[in-house]
Formats: C-alpha cells, sequence, structure tokens
C-alpha cells in the first residue's frame, strides 16, 4: 500500500512538475504543430495520410531536431553554437570519406567517429567561450566560417556519392520500425536521453543555474567552465551525429552540407520556448520547435502560399515566439510581485 | 594543534583574521584587517564607505585571496582557492545583493551543486521539498518552494540565502548589509531567525550601517576604517559616539579648503521631489557661489536625486526650477539648455568616451554651437578645447590624445572642462575625487572653488567626509532617500555628519 501510495504521489508530483514546465510553451507549440498538420491535410489529405506523407512529416525534421537539442543545450547557458551547420557538413563528409578509405570497417563505427570527431569541434568552441572568455557568438561565428573552409578545402569539387557508401548504412535513412523512419527514432531517442540529462542531472539544472545568473553561479562555486565546455562538447557531438544520419539519409555529400542550418536550429530553439538569455526552456521544446518549423516549410507549399511568403511565415513565428515569451514573461513576473504582497500583507496581518 | 598560535587566539575561536592585506596593483584595498569571531555569538562590522568590509567579506568567501596575514578557521590556516571551498568548509555568505537564480525554484536554489541523487544520478526532487518544508517551517517563512524566485523580494531572498545556509549546516554566517533594503517587520523576521542560529551555537558576522541594529542584535562590535583595524568592543562596552568616532578619527588637514565667495541668488530650488522606494520628498535649495554637499552612505539615494534634477531618472512628484524656470522631468537636453550640468559618478562609462581625443571630449555638450553649415571642423573644436583645456590645465600632450591613456584625475578635468563649456549656473558633480590621486584631488577641489567664486551654484555628492567638510558651505545628510540633517559649515564635524547619515531620526 505505501508502495503504491507513494508511487501515486510521485506521478502527480512528477505530472505536476512536467504540467508547470508544458503549460506555456511546450504544450503551445504543440497544439500549433497539430493545427498545421490538421489544416494542412484538410487540403490535401496525402499530406499526413500517405505513407510518403506521413513518413515525411516525421523524418523531415528529424536532423534538425538532433541539432537543435545540442543548440538548446547551449542556449541553455546563455550562450549560442552558430558553428553547428558547418560541424554537420564536416562530419557527413568524414563519413563518406571513412567508407571509401576504410572500406573494412563495420558501418555502425560510423556513427562513433561522427559523435567524437563532433564533440572535438565542440570542444574547440567550448574552450574558446570558456577559458579565452571570448563571447560565443564571435567565437562560434568564427568556427563556422574555419571549419567551412576546412571542408571546402578537403572536398573541393569532389562529392560523395550513394555508391560509396554500404547499402545497409544508406538504408538507415530509409527503412522504418513500425512505420516509424529509424532517422526519427535515434532522434528520439536522443532527445530522450538529453531531456533525461537536463532534468533529472546535477549537470543539467547546473547549466540551467549558469544560464539564469552566471555570476551567482560563480559565487555558489558551480564548475562554470566546466559546464560550458560540457556543453558546447554536447552540442558538438550531435551535430556530428546529424552529418552523420545526413550521409545516410540524402546519400549525397558535397561541400556546402548543412549551411544555414545553425540559423534553423537557433530557430527551432527559440520557437520551442528556449529564452536566448538563457536558463530557461528544455530540448523538448526545441525539438516540437524543430518540427514546426519545418513541418511549416512543407505545408506551405500545399496551401498555395508563394515562395517568397514562406520565409516570411517562418520569420514571423520567430518573432512571434519571442514577442509571446516576453509577454508571458511580464505576466508571471506581475503574478510573481503580487502572490508575495499578498504573503506579505498576510504576515503582517498577523503580526499585528 | 593549531599551526600559528599567536597570542590573543582564544580556544574555540570560529574564524580569526590578523593583519591580513589585500591590495589591487597599487589600490591598496585592506591594509590589516583583524576580526575574531566565536561560535554562538553574533559580531558586528562597522565602517565607513571604502572602509574595506566588502574586501574582507570576499576574503573570508575564497573570492579574493589575501596578500599576507593570518586567515584561520576553526584553529586551522585556511587558503581558500574559490567558493566551493569556503562553502565546504561550512562558511556561508549572505550578500548585499542575494545572489539567486532568477529562472530557477526556490529549492533548486537552495540545493544548487549538492542536490540529493539516487539512482542513475537522478536528483531526488521529493526529498528536497520536504528538506526545503523542514526548513522553512523551522524559519517560520511561508513561501512556496516550487515557485521560480524572480518576483520574491529582497526579504524573501534573504530567508532562502539563510535557509541555504542551514542546510549546509554552515559554522559561520557572514551578512552583508542585509537589511538595507528591508521593512520594518521584515527586519524582526531576520533578527529573530539570527537569534535563533547563535543560540544553536554558530559564528555570524554582520554588516550594517545602521547602529541601532548593531545594538539590538550583535554582542561584540569590530570598527574598520580606511583598510585598517581600529577596535573590537563588547556591544555593552561601547556608545554610538564612540563608534562614531573609531570610524572617522582622521585629520580634516591637508585638503584644499573653499575661499570664501559671495553667495548670490537662489539658483536652483526643488521642492517635495519624490519617487516611491528611492527618494521621498526632497526639499532644498543652491544659491549662487555656494557649494552644497550631499552626504550620506552609499545607496541612501543621492545619485538618484541629481539624476532626478538633471532628468535623466524619472520622479512620480515635486518640482525642480532652476533661474525661476521649471525644469521638466525625463528631458535631460532641456536640463542642459536651461544651464545643469552634470558630472556622473562613474566616470569612465558615464563621464568620457574613452576612445575620442580630449577635443572631442571637451567639445561633446557644445558640438552644435560648433557647427559651421552642419559640419564641425577641427579647428573649431580645438579652439574651444584647448581653451578649457588650458583654463583646468589638463595635463595632456595633445588635444587628440585618446582620453583613455589619461589620468583619472585628468579625465575628470575633461569632464569639468566638457560641461563649463556649456556655461552652466547649476553644475552638480558626483563623487568628484574617486579613485583620484592626491595631488590632482587638490586642483580640482582647487577648480570647483575657483568656480563657486565666479558665480556658479555646486551640488557636491561626496561619500569622503573630509572632503566635504573641507568643501562646503552647507552640508545636507542623505539617509535611506531623505535629507535628514542640514549642517552649516560652521557646525559641521565628522561625528555630526557621520551620525546624521547612520541614524533615521534627524539631528537637532
Amino acid at each position: 500500500m505505501s508502495i503504491s501510495s507513494t508511487s501515486i504521489l510521485a506521478e502527480s508530483n512528477i505530472l505536476g512538475k512536467l504540467g508547470r514546465i508544458g503549460k506555456a510553451r511546450e504544450l503551445g507549440i504543440f497544439l500549433a504543430f497539430v493545427l498545421v498538420v490538421a489544416v494542412t491535410t484538410i487540403q490535401n489529405p496525402n499530406f499526413l495520410f500517405s505513407s510518403d506523407g506521413f513518413r515525411d512529416l516525421l523524418v523531415t525534421p528529424s536532423i534538425l531536431m538532433i541539432v537543435a537539442v545540442g543548440q538548446a543545450i547551449v542556449i541553455i547557458t546563455r550562450n549560442v553554437d552558430l558553428s553547428v551547420g558547418s560541424v554537420v557538413g564536416l562530419s557527413a563528409y568524414l563519413t563518406g570519406r571513412v567508407f571509401i578509405d576504410y572500406p573494412q570497417l563495420p558501418w555502425p563505427t560510423v556513427f562513433v567517429i561522427g559523435l567524437v570527431f563532433g564533440a572535438l569541434l565542440g570542444l574547440i568552441n567550448g574552450a574558446l567561450v570558456a577559458f579565452a572568455k571570448v563571447p560565443s557568438l564571435v567565437i562560434t561565428l568564427g568556427t563556422l566560417y574555419a571549419f567551412r573552409g576546412i571542408n571546402v578545402l578537403w572536398t573541393g569539387s569532389d562529392r560523395i556519392n550513394a555508391s560509396d557508401m554500404p547499402a545497409s548504412f544508406l538504408a538507415l535513412g530509409t527503412s522504418s520500425w513500425w512505420k516509424i523512419p529509424v532517422i526519427t527514432i535515434i532522434a528520439l531517442v536522443v532527445l530522450a536521453i538529453a531531456g533525461f540529462y537536463m532534468y533529472t542531472q546535477r549537470g543539467g539544472r547546473e547549466l540551467y543555474a549558469i544560464g539564469s545568473d552566471p555570476d551567482a553561479a560563480n559565487l555558489y562555486g558551480l564548475k562554470v567552465k566546466k559546464r560550458i565546455l560540457a556543453a558546447f562538447i554536447m552540442s558538438g557531438a550531435l551535430a556530428g551525429l546529424a552529418g552523420v544520419l545526413y550521409a545516410a539519409r540524402y546519400g549525397t555529400v558535397n561541400s556546402q552540407v548543412g549551411s544555414g542550418l545553425e540559423l534553423e536550429a537557433v530557430g527551432a530553439a527559440v520557437i520551442g520556448g528556449v529564452a536566448i538569455f538563457g536558463g530557461s526552456g528544455s530540448v523538448f521544446g526545441a525539438a516540437i520547435g524543430a518540427f514546426l518549423l519545418l513541418t511549416i516549410n512543407r505545408a506551405l507549399p500545399v496551401l498555395g502560399v508563394q515562395d517568397f511568403w514562406q520565409r516570411a511565415v517562418v520569420g514571423a513565428l520567430i518573432i512571434g515566439a519571442i514577442v509571446l515569451d516576453k509577454l508571458a514573461a511580464n505576466r508571471q513576473e506581475r503574478k510573481l510581485v503580487e502572490l508575495r504582497d499578498t504573503e506579505v500583507e498576510q504576515k503582517e496581518a498577523q503580526n499585528v | 594543534m593549531s599551526t600559528t598560535s599567536a597570542p590573543g587566539s582564544g580556544q574555540g575561536t570560529a574564524l580569526r583574521l590578523d593583519g591580513v592585506a589585500k591590495s589591487f596593483g597599487p589600490v591598496i584595498a585592506l591594509k590589516s584587517a583583524s576580526l575574531d569571531m566565536l561560535p554562538g555569538s553574533i559580531h558586528a562590522l562597522i565602517g565607513e564607505n571604502g572602509a574595506g568590509k566588502s574586501t574582507l567579506v570576499k576574503i573570508i568567501a575564497g573570492l579574493y585571496q589575501r596578500d599576507s596575514g593570518v586567515f584561520e578557521y576553526q584553529g586551522n590556516v585556511v587558503d581558500f582557492s574559490n567558493t566551493a571551498q569556503s562553502k565546504d568548509a561550512g562558511i556561508a555568505v549572505i550578500y548585499q545583493e542575494p545572489t539567486l537564480f532568477p529562472d530557477l525554484s526556490v529549492t533548486e536554489n537552495i540545493f544548487m551543486g549538492r542536490q540529493p541523487t539516487g539512482s542513475l544520478g537522478r536528483i531526488d526532487r521529493k526529498a528536497m521539498r520536504a528538506t526545503v518544508r523542514d526548513l522553512f517551517s523551522q524559519l517560520g517563512v511561508n513561501i512556496d518552494p516550487d515557485r521560480p524566485t524572480r518576483g520574491l523580494s529582497i526579504a524573501d531572498q534573504q530567508i532562502i540565502e539563510i535557509a541555504k545556509a542551514i542546510s549546509l549546516d554552515a559554522r559561520v554566517l557572514i551578512m552583508d548589509e542585509p537589511t538595507a533594503a528591508l521593512s520594518g517587520v521584515e527586519v524582526d523576521r531576520l533578527f529573530k531567525v539570527a537569534r535563533g542560529l547563535r543560540d544553536e551555537g554558530r559564528a555570524l558576522l554582520f554588516i550594517s550601517h545602521r547602529f541601532d541594529e548593531v545594538f539590538a542584535l550583535c554582542d561584540t562590535v569590530t570598527v574598520m576604517r580606511d583598510g585598517e583595524y581600529v577596535a573590537t568592543s563588547a556591544i555593552a562596552e561601547t556608545t554610538v559616539e564612540e563608534m562614531v568616532h573609531q570610524m572617522v578619527g582622521r585629520e580634516v588637514a591637508t585638503l584644499f579648503p573653499k575661499e570664501p565667495a559671495e553667495i548670490g541668488d537662489e539658483v536652483l530650488k526643488v521642492s517635495n521631489l519624490t519617487e516611491p522606494g528611492v527618494f521621498h520628498d526632497v526639499s532644498f535649495s543652491v544659491r549662487s557661489g555656494e557649494i552644497v554637499a550631499l552626504a550620506g552612505l552609499v545607496g541612501a539615494g543621492r545619485s538618484e536625486i541629481a539624476q532626478a534634477i538633471f532628468g535623466v531618472d524619472n520622479y512620480e512628484s515635486g518640482t525642480v526650477t532652476i533661474n525661476g524656470k521649471s525644469v521638466r522631468k525625463h528631458d535631460p537636453a532641456r536640463a542642459m539648455d536651461l544651464g545643469i550640468a552634470l558630472v556622473p559618478e562613474d566616470r569612465r562609462k558615464q563621464g568620457v568616451v574613452l576612445d575620442s581625443s580630449v577635443a572631442r571630449n571637451i567639445t561633446l555638450a557644445i558640438r552644435k554651437t560648433l557647427t559651421k553649415a552642419g559640419l564641425l571642423w577641427p579647428a573649431a573644436e580645438n579652439q574651444a578645447a584647448s581653451h578649457w583645456a588650458g583654463r583646468l590645465e589638463v595635463k595632456t600632450n595633445a588635444l587628440d590624445t585618446t582620453v583613455g591613456t589619461l589620468s583619472g584625475g585628468n579625465q575628470q578635468k575633461v569632464v569639468l572642462a566638457k560641461w563649463l563649456a556649456t556655461n552652466p549656473s547649476l553644475l552638480i558633480v558626483d563623487e568628484p575625487t574617486r579613485g583620484i590621486d592626491i595631488g590632482t584631488k587638490s586642483e580640482v577641489h582647487r577648480d570647483l572653488s575657483r568656480l563657486a567664486g565666479q558665480g556658479l551654484a555646486i551640488i557636491m555628492i561626496s561619500s569622503e567626509l573630509p572632503e566635504v567638510l573641507g568643501m562646503a558651505d552647507r552640508v545636507l545628510v542623505v539617509h535611506e532617500g531623505r535629507i535628514t540633517a542640514e549642517i552649516d559649515r560652521a557646525d559641521a564635524t565628522p561625528e555630526s555628519v557621520m551620525f546624521a547619515a547612520t541614524h533615521s531620526k534627524a539631528v537637532a
């Protein structure tokens, strides 16, 4: 009896907590996603109900989702990683090169190689930000160009083709388990692990603390540099993984893979409620943001919206998300202050 | 047992400092600080602004490292190299501005960095919440453990800091001016909590400018002055007068005194200026040829009053008139047109443009009048600049030297020159000689004196008593946003000004 009652209590706590966190943003953004899918499907049932449509709905945002989760982790610490697009590009090309140069390697190894390679690039970013104390915006803008430059130098006009890679590897990009594309399953596993880390582990909570007030984090004696380094390594590793998946899904890799992906990742995180000044939001929000962003991109042509307007809509979405955040934050602040004032009044009444 | 057992180190001392010194480059923050904290006792630390109290706190916290001297904690010499070490040792510091994470819940704030964990390293939120509930009921406060700390009052934030200290089982608790922003009820609550902690055998350090609170709460008091230890006495054996004397006891001789000037007509009149929570019902006037000092402690609201007069800061009610014309609020451009000049407190951020030349800086406020056909010619700039640089004897190689390369004193002269070029009738100077070497300091004083002699009305905000006493015709003492005393030059002594600055009741 005691077991069941505690587990119920624990559950209600979890639900309460989830409700508290999710109430504002994650749920809202998820409903927006559902709305977009519903409206588009009414216009053209194939958008959801054809087997290709369903698959595209899930698989298209998956790679961005992985990158956006990494980006969210970095933004939560009040930093930003603009180099992720270039990391994806390098990692995708590296994957192809590994298959060409070491055909005897079992293909699952490329996942480890991609992850470690991305983590190393993340380490460069993180070390520069944490120890050289240069703002991450500047550092990662620099490495965005530097990594891309290396990529262009390395690839030249060369490209990796599907024929260079084993069929079993490429099958990852096309196969499904119980109708769920494998790439999406990998992305969801990544999301679950990242969410678990950010919500239940000390390290994850410290990332929130650092982003909420870096000076206070120092006074608390938190290991700020180590944590920021870790955040950039995670972001790099996830971008590296995304690069491997890119190679599997598209089969062709040139020197421009992942260009502009960094801004989509930042956009997804912001739309998903990750505050650009750090300290709040969640990786789940960023993941749903990635789904919303790319689904709108695919839905607008179906709805007959012109090319030009598609980009404007995405822009409006990002600005709208930030304005909404600001309004919600103002309202919450007012409510919290009111709550405090009534408490004080009660106390003073008691004292009198 | 202890590695150094200097005479006087009592048995069972919780924390002891002896002859601790700290400097930052050429600036000496602490010359020789000593402190002896006993378990089960509340120790007060008092001293003027700049006496070195905050530096001392930061050394205890491990944020700074001492250059020399002894630092013992529970009988052992310690060298904390960061705040985590002092915290682990059992020292908790509650800073004047609470340092919480606004986005995180009250519970998370209390446990950050040392959360209880279960399987897979998962944070045990239930255990955390239960502990916090216990802590809060022990402290007799009613704060929702799940709410974010954003929006909490300073008093509640301090209670959270205290709860954190208790949950750490801190043996030594340092509170740096905890009552500065609290209401009467909140102060009472804090004192009750502090006494409870004392009775549990913890050692508390209480830093405050309010003597009544020191007498109400503390057992022992240590006075510091100019980075040095002055005296320690049992609270029962000392008086306010003695403490004030120990805080200010120095001679006022080395400064350039104001020369007598003819006091003319009223230039500025401020009536009932009020901004809730910042300053209240401030009324005063300044005549031409007069230097009026706004004295008081840092944070008393002096700079805010000055910025409200100049139109930078807003205010809710009250009026400002200059030469009979009213000054609109929130309109510094009009204040400038009417003849008000403000030399701000933070010279490097608000006073000069560090990367621009001396000439550019001096002519910044009059550049409109220097333009010909809408263009600003270097010749006109240099001519105006060299006139004012010469009058104030700015020491610079050339007018196109970057201001950032000048000494602090010469930068200040550039700021003064900039405002004098606008031909003001009221000059407000906020901490005019802070961080300036002695030689240039007396030159700035001489300049201010001469300007008053030429009929300028001057408001001088200063935290340095010798400067206030040497320069001012009248001293207005600001305490917690109100003018609590007006003292004429003849009656102004270090004791009378300091007494008024630390007491809420006006002195006769």
